[in-house]
């Protein structure tokens, strides 16, 4: 009876063991099946669709070329290889210019087969209608929508997730802006926390690392919405003033607040491969008459720097991810920033961000399921890197 | 004798350098503490801490933000402490060493680099959606579990590791099963060390703010949660509702300062307690 109990409780133990891996394994496919749904999306809004006259000559249109004729940019069918016609748009609501009310049925039953009419008698027109109104007898032509491709997404250089006739779900723009603040911040970050790291391992005596040591474990233990309050408040109004700004809330904003919060980690890494350097090579440089300061530049830095290297990778993943702080402070502007100081936007923001609007299961919640995907391979890529180079230190 | 007065001159230089950068985070740390303590010390009393927000956030106390997060700490607690735990201790006691341990070592690390949105977004596919507990302290509670496993895992693997093999040795030889050995010699000794992590993920729970948003977080609630599968306020989500968004800025400005205090407060309680508690422990380990 005993070994049986012993037996069931090994059994938990072993289950437990490899709940990290079970986690992972489900966040990977949760985040794939709800993600990569958006590739079986078409371009044009679900539900709807786009209808042209039969002697139309256009077939099929691009994702930018809707764009630019629902708004107002295209004017003409000879634009996009059509006959030179100026085009009338048609949205559903617009049917009340055509017809009146009588015409379209007291229960508005007749509406598909006005539509339908109109759409034949203006071979100049362009129609955003509802899927349901299409049936067989419809006189038009529907107009071949494409299928969201990899290259709208990837290459994509805007991201407008609730336009309609179609949304754009480029990711470039952010991309770029949390490439931005992500290397700023670290830029930011390396001087100081090296420096720290340096003054742990190196200068400090035993009373101060006692002192340092708790305060930078209370640096990375303050919640990342209170950084990004700090910045809301501080740092937002500081950087308007000292570039003079329309507004502060801008990338570098954003770099100054996420270098803060990686600075814990830059340190311990850091300070953790500067003491693995052995005694016995400080003693060698300094018998030869290096002073302590050319012993810790050309021996201690050199020996670990494939440690402060991951510190820095490490760093970037930390900056990379976060979310709240950065929400907070950059202005969320999703254009492709060609300053530090423009209002930008990360992906984690974005999804924090959108998600709550996002209907679930719609193109925009796979969309943002897509970011999801995109930052944790980012990140596993990181964290795989860093555990691959440390695992070789080792050897 | 040139080049040594040029060695110490760039030495001096140079130190003088890394302790300026060093003594400047700490700067920042103080600056940053001290900005919101000053604000947000004259807003806390009694009355801010066990009322509810009124007049649209306006006025009124956090009361419910302060409940919803001790309930949210307890939910991913009472997840993830036994299972962190048992996982723990089947990496340092059970698993065969080399490549097993590795490998669930490296899925641990992993599971702790991937951002807290993303767990958000797992967080509402499988407990919100998939499972359809909705938006509840069960679905936000398991998803801050997740993210809080890797903590305890890896403290209680590394309290383990560090009693001498010898102890369990000495338990084997008395005649005790493995279990006994676990449960009666290296456990209690391991204890204090895992509590300290336990203590710290606590700490990470009740901060996160991204992985609620979409699980469990409710902008405002006229009354307590009254079971599991009710939606919660939580205090880092009611600071950024407070400074971002809301009918009155102005207004709401010291009530942001009182729960950023409140949330810096239990950050400096967890840390303390966390140093004590490894502090009572290396103590007694050396007066043994």
């Amino acid at each position: 009876m005993k070994k049986f109990i012993e037996k069931i409780i090994q059994g938990l133990f072993t289950v437990s063991g490899f709940v990290t891996s079970i986690a992972i394994l489900l966040i990977v496919l949760f985040l794939f099946t709800e993600g990569m749904g958006l590739f079986k999306n078409k371009l044009v809004e679900d539900g709807y669709q786009l209808v042209v006259n039969k002697q139309n000559d256009v077939s099929s249109l691009s994702a930018e070329q809707i764009k630019d004729i629902f708004d107002g940019e295209i004017t003409n069918w000879n634009e996009i290889g059509g006959r030179n016609q100026e085009i009338i748009l048609f949205r559903l609501n617009d049917i009340s210019n055509y017809f009146t009310d009588e015409e379209l049925g007291s229960e508005l039953e007749f509406v598909p087969e006005k539509i339908s009419e109109l759409i034949a008698q203006h071979p100049e027109m362009i129609g955003f209608i509802p899927q349901q109104y299409i049936d067989n007898a419809f006189k038009g032509k529907v107009l071949e929508a494409g299928k969201i491709g990899f290259s709208d997404i990837f290459l994509g250089k805007e991201w407008i997730p609730t336009a309609t006739p179609v949304s754009f779900y480029g990711i470039l723009p952010l991309v770029t802006g949390t490439l931005w603040v992500s290397l700023v911040a670290i830029l930011l970050a390396l001087p100081f926390g090296l420096a720290a790291a340096i003054y742990l391992a190196e200068m400090a005596n035993h009373k101060m690392r006692n002192i340092l040591k708790p305060l930078i474990e209370l640096l990375s233990g303050i919640p990342s919405v209170v950084y990004g309050f700090f910045g809301l408040i501080v740092i937002v109004p500081l950087v308007q003033k000292l570039f003079h700004l329309p507004v502060g809330e801008t990338g570098l904003t954003g770099s100054i607040v996420l270098a803060i919060m990686a600075l814990p980690t830059i340190i311990t890494v850091s300070e953790d491969a500067m003491r693995n350097c052995p005694r016995s090579m400080r003693e060698a440089s300094l018998a030869l008459g290096g002073s302590k300061w050319q012993t810790i530049y050309k021996i201690v830095i050199p020996y670990s720097i494939s440690g402060i290297t991951s510190a820095v990778v490490l760093g970037i993943g930390r900056a990379v991810g976060e979310t709240m702080a950065v929400l907070m402070v950059t202005g969320n502007s999703a254009v492709i920033a060609t300053s530090i100081l423009q209002p930008l936007r990360t992906i984690p923001a974005t999804i924090a961000a959108e998600l709550g609007e996002a209907p679930d299961g719609g193109v925009h919640y796979q969309a943002l399921f897509l970011l999801g995907i995109i930052l944790f391979v980012i990140t596993q890529i990181i964290n795989s890197s860093v555990e691959y180079v440390s695992a070789k230190n080792k050897i | 004798m040139n080049i040594t007065l040029k060695k110490r001159r760039s030495q001096h230089l140079a130190f003088g350098i890394v302790s300026l950068l060093t003594y400047s985070i700490v700067a920042i740390l103080i600056i940053i503490l001290a900005f919101i303590i000053i604000r947000g010390i004259g807003v806390i009393n009694w009355e801010f801490l066990s009322t509810a927000p009124t007049d649209g956030m306006t006025g009124g106390g956090i009361f419910p933000a302060i409940v919803g997060t001790c309930y949210l700490i307890l939910g991913s607690a009472a997840f993830a402490f036994p299972v962190g735990i048992m996982s723990g201790i089947y990496m340092n006691e059970y698993a065969p060493k080399g490549k097993l341990v590795r490998f669930i070592r490296m899925m641990t690390n992993n599971l702790s680099g991937i951002p807290s949105i993303v767990f958000g977004l797992f967080g509402m596919a499988l407990f919100v959606n998939k499972l359809s507990f909705g938006d509840s302290i069960l679905a936000g509670s398991l998803t801050l579990a997740l993210l809080s496993l890797p903590l305890v895992i890896r403290t209680t693997e590394e309290a383990l590791k560090a009693i001498p093999y010898s102890f369990r040795e000495g338990s084997y030889a008395l005649g005790a099963t493995k279990l006994q050995t676990i449960r009666r010699v290296t456990l209690p000794m391991a204890l204090p060390n895992i509590t300290t992590g336990l203590i710290l993920a606590v700490g990470r729970v009740s901060g996160e703010t991204a992985p609620i948003l979409f699980t469990c977080a409710a902008y405002f609630l006229p009354q307590l949660p009254s079971g599991v599968l009710d939606q919660c306020m939580a205090l880092p989500y009611h600071l950024y509702v407070l400074a971002t968004s809301g009918t009155n800025m102005e207004l709401q400005r010291p009530i942001a300062y009182g729960t950023a205090l409140v949330l810096i407060m239990i950050v400096l309680l967890v840390n303390i307690t966390a140093t004590v508690v490894r502090r009572y422990f290396a103590n007694k380990v050396k007066m043994n």
